[in-house]
């Protein structure tokens, strides 16, 4: 924070130069499964900031003695692309992102069920394309949709923001220009299925009060991206959902058996496994709608179904 | 890398006092090792401190050199943090390039010192744009008994607090030359962090090697003297509640104080 809190970030009415309020979130959007090789995918883009995230894994690791002998090992690569910013970055990675890769790897450990993986490694890619302040929160975010979507067993997502200071204010999501001129960041990861805070990091200058107060709006924020993440993976699913629905209505039409239908509706929750062959799935935790896809697969097809 | 192993059984005796409220060194849980300085050690750097925190041990040295300015803040000092887990600290440090360990104690005490702004960076230039001094803080462990951030910040802000750099004269043509006399750096404040380690649900203050082997998560904070926070890091892959963060974190503010004075009396 370089910041010594002489520019004016927030106007008389607490409106913030891009017109937020104080506690209001850029607008984010999550897609998942943009890559075609990677295990798992997702894309975020949280006001000017986009990134991508891949999952690969669970897979061998190199070198071996790396390898853990009772669980998975997680590593993170955060990368910043040479032109995301304003002045070219090396591409050489820098001791930041090697930090960052490293917060972001703890974070994800917490809530992967690594022992189910032994002697594995679940790798983790991320690549700022553009960056706009509050990367590594968005990364996070994008690396715990990523997994979901690899399906790898998790105790529930974790959604990440940063709350800050600004003008002496705490406001919650700093972009850019606050993160620069502004006198404190203060970026947490947080899980809300499990009121786990597993990311949490600070600087600048907080009085206890403001620390607190930032804390919990910082909490606040990530259970309304939690919202959003869950939506995402819902509507990658949906989508999953209508085409095996399409294609059980074309059998029922070619073979027309009507005394039948049952037989029909067994053979088709096969699909959505086809599409995601994770084996993975049937561990996943309820809350994960990629478990729903699979653990119930004939209510699934009724509904859809009904739908149509 | 390897780590420090220990034992079912040691790990279970850790434990186990701990939920009687006792540490295996008999302190309690919110009190930190004793603090020792030894001041300007090494004459050919600018400034240096050994700190001994318990039984960890590091020795801070800051070396000053002419630069050229970022270009994003041309009428700034720079300066920079490093640290080298040297072999000799520990059985499980190796050469070699800065590893993760490394680069995280560096960058938590880099962001300590610099957000309290303990130096006035301002000063530290000389012609704008053209050139300003470059202070480097570098780290070595002599020996590591748990707990090196707190132990780093504290041997930092001493070293600095002895650093005294040359006098400069500006020639023609922005040349600058660098004179015999030499002055003290000025500190405006004095940074202290306090790390936390959390034992299944217990969170004991600056944690020996074996508690710090037996932990699962741990907090960083780091306090001015007007008792507000100006640097936090979690580290490892465990979680808090917000309740027991914010909890830590006033903890921490009290042990920072005690941790202060002891800085203070040494470097006065």
């Amino acid at each position: 924070m370089a910041g010594d809190g002489t520019v004016q970030l927030i106007d008389e009415k607490g409106k913030r130069l891009d017109g937020r309020n104080f506690d209001e979130l850029r607008p984010i959007s999550i897609k998942i499964g943009v890559l075609e090789n990677a295990d798992g995918s997702a894309e975020i883009r949280m006001g000017k900031n986009i990134i991508i995230a891949a999952v690969y894994g669970p897979r061998e690791l190199h070198p071996k003695h790396r390898t853990l002998p009772d669980r998975a090992l997680i590593q993170c690569f955060y990368r910043m692309s040479t032109f995301s910013v304003n002045d070219r970055k090396s591409p050489a990675p820098s001791r930041r992102e090697k930090e960052i890769s490293m917060v972001i790897s703890n974070a994800l450990t917490s809530v992967v069920f690594t022992e189910k993986y032994p002697r594995t490694t679940i790798d983790v890619y991320l690549q700022v394309l553009q960056a706009d302040g509050g990367t590594r929160c968005a990364s996070l975010t994008a690396a715990s949709v990523a997994l979901a979507d690899a399906g790898i067993p998790m105790r529930g997502l974790i959604a990440s923001v940063a709350g800050g200071l600004v003008n002496d204010k705490v406001v919650l999501d700093l972009y850019d220009i606050e993160d620069q001129k502004g006198s404190g960041d203060l970026p947490v990861g947080y899980c809300p299925v499990l009121d786990e805070i597993s990311l949490v990091q600070l600087d600048g200058v907080f009085t206890l009060e403001q620390f607190e107060e930032c804390l919990k709006l910082s909490i606040k924020g990530a259970t309304e991206i939690y919202d959003i993440q869950k939506k995402a993976l819902q509507d990658k699913y949906a989508a999953i959902r209508a085409e095996v629905s399409v294609d059980v209505k074309e059998t029922e039409k070619k073979v027309k058996p009507k005394e039948e239908p049952k037989a029909e509706v067994k053979e088709k929750p096969k699909e959505p496994v086809k599409v995601a062959p994770k084996p993975e799935i049937k561990a996943k935790p309820k809350e994960e709608p990629k478990a729903e896809v699979k653990e119930e697969p004939k209510p699934e097809v009724k509904d859809k179904e009904e739908v149509k | 890398m390897g780590d420090f192993v220990i034992s079912e059984i040691e790990k279970h005796h850790i434990k186990s006092l701990l939920e009687q409220k006792k540490r295996i060194d008999g302190r309690e849980f919110n009190q930190a090792r004793e603090v020792k300085l030894e001041l300007n050690l090494v004459q050919k750097a600018e400034g240096s401190a050994i700190v001994n925190l318990g039984g960890s041990k590091l020795i801070v040295g800051i070396k000053a050199q002419l630069g050229t300015p970022f270009p994003d803040t041309p009428n700034t000092g720079v300066i920079t943090t490093s640290a080298e887990l040297s072999p000799l600290a520990s059985p499980y440090f190796e050469s070699g390039p800065p590893s993760e360990k490394a680069i995280e104690l560096a960058r938590v005490t880099d962001r300590a010192i610099r957000e309290s702004h303990c130096l006035d960076l301002s000063k530290l230039c000389i012609i704008p744009k053209k050139s300003v001094w470059i202070l480097f803080i570098d780290f070595y462990i002599l020996n590591h008994d748990g707990n090196l951030f707190d132990a780093a910040v504290i041997g930092a802000v001493a070293a600095l607090a002895t650093t005294k750099i040359p006098k400069v004269k500006i020639l023609e043509a922005d040349e600058v030359e660098i004179l015999e006399e030499v002055e003290p750096l000025k500190i405006d404040h004095y940074p202290i962090s306090v790390t936390s380690y959390k034992i299944g649900e217990n969170n004991i203050i600056d944690a020996n090697l074996k508690e710090e082997r037996v932990s699962e998560a741990r907090v960083t904070v780091g306090f001015d003297e007007e008792d507000r926070i100006v640097s936090l890091q979690k580290g490892a892959a465990g979680v808090y509640k917000t309740d027991e963060l914010i909890s830590i974190v006033k903890e921490s503010l009290n042990v920072s104080k005690t941790l202060r004075k002891e800085l203070m009396k040494a470097i006065s």
